[in-house]
């Protein structure tokens, strides 16, 4: 590739990342009411959004292969189970990483 | 009510109180960023690709797959479709953010130009005190979070293979973090339609499609399910 092939390459990643990130505000700006199917989708996507990033986060995970899942299971395990006791996020986050490293590094 | 506080003042308070939230983010996205800078190193192109991608594209999955499109034959429009198809997820955060970011002036072009997947899941789920402004709270959000991420990627990029990695399984910072705001949406609501929803539609997606293209068909199946499901979703009350 040449160096403005890849200039022509990045940019169109660039561009597509801001259409994707830009559209919804261009199509429905703040100044006409928002209709009523889109301000319900604005408040029942996210929960459906966190949801699918867990699962997007734990894609290349194989349940067949390997260790079988495991010590992702144990540790998201640990970060429930912290963050229902103490309500912290950076304990739970910092306490199920750690529990995480220390599986697949001796463990598994 | 008069706000009295200097623009300073205020700025200061926001920043203070956004910067513990992006603590998760930053060993996320060193990690993530270092290794991305390395990748770019080791594949043959010099810091400033990575310097300049992290800055200007600022999202994770499509700037790894861009290395691989950079080392393969020009295809200008297989890498459009592509980096739609990956970034198609934005859509649906720019819908839930569109009432947020209400107001909240010229930082509003910034605030979409950096959501990302962590920036986005902050900025909706934080519980921001009334004294604090709401937009320069996000704003310091976006700005810490860009800011990982380009240092981390061009510091990878700088130092290469040089360094050696003992930190195998860091990267479950991001998986941790994405739980926890699910976590919280989750004790939010009474009935869990719509987390249910996006768990097990991206989970038969992904068993469907593979690792590689369950995205967008997951994020059909969530339309779809919410669509068909909006009367009782809404008559639950799961949100206000």
């Amino acid at each position: 590739m040449t160096l403005t092939q890849q200039i022509i390459t990045v940019g169109i990643c660039v561009l597509a990342t801001i259409a994707t990130r830009f559209l919804p505000f261009l199509l429905f700006s703040s100044k006409k009411p928002t209709p009523g199917y889109i301000r319900y989708l604005g408040k029942a996507l996210p929960a459906a959004i966190f949801g699918m990033l867990v699962v997007y986060c734990l894609k290349n995970v194989s349940i067949l292969t390997g260790s079988h899942g495991v010590p992702e299971l144990l540790a998201i395990a640990v970060v429930a189970a912290l963050h229902l006791w103490k309500q912290q996020m950076l304990l739970s986050i910092a306490g199920g990483t750690v529990c995480y490293m220390l599986l697949v590094q001796l463990v598994f | 009510m008069q706000d009295i506080r200097s623009t300073k003042q205020v700025m200061a308070q926001a920043a203070r109180l956004a910067f513990p939230y992006t603590i998760p983010i930053f060993a996320g996205f060193w990690f993530l960023g270092i290794t991305y800078g390395i990748y770019m190193n080791v594949s043959g192109f010099s810091f400033v690709y990575p310097m300049l991608m992290s800055l200007t594209i600022f999202g994770g999955s499509l700037e790894f797959l861009a290395v691989k499109m950079l080392l393969s034959a020009f295809a200008p429009l297989q890498t459009l479709v592509m980096a739609l198809m990956i970034q198609a997820r934005h859509l649906f955060y720019g819908i839930s953010m569109l009432d947020q970011f209400r107001g909240t002036g010229w930082k509003k072009v910034y605030l979409i130009f950096g959501m990302c997947d962590e920036t986005f899941s902050i900025n909706y789920s934080a519980k921001i005190p009334e004294d604090v402004d709401r937009g320069w709270f996000m704003f310091f959000v976006t700005l810490f979070n860009h800011f990982y991420w380009f240092s981390g990627a061009t510091l990878g990029g700088l130092l290469g293979n040089l360094i050696t990695f003992d930190t195998k399984g860091l990267d479950f910072v991001m998986t941790a973090l994405f739980v926890v705001i699910f976590l919280e949406q989750w004790l939010k609501e009474k009935k869990h339609a719509s987390s249910l929803i996006g768990v097990l539609a991206a989970a038969a997606c992904l068993l469907l499609f593979g690792a590689d293209s369950f995205l967008v068909p997951t994020m059909a199946c969530i339309l779809c399910l919410l669509t068909v499901f909006r009367k009782p979703i809404e008559k639950a009350g799961d949100f206000t």
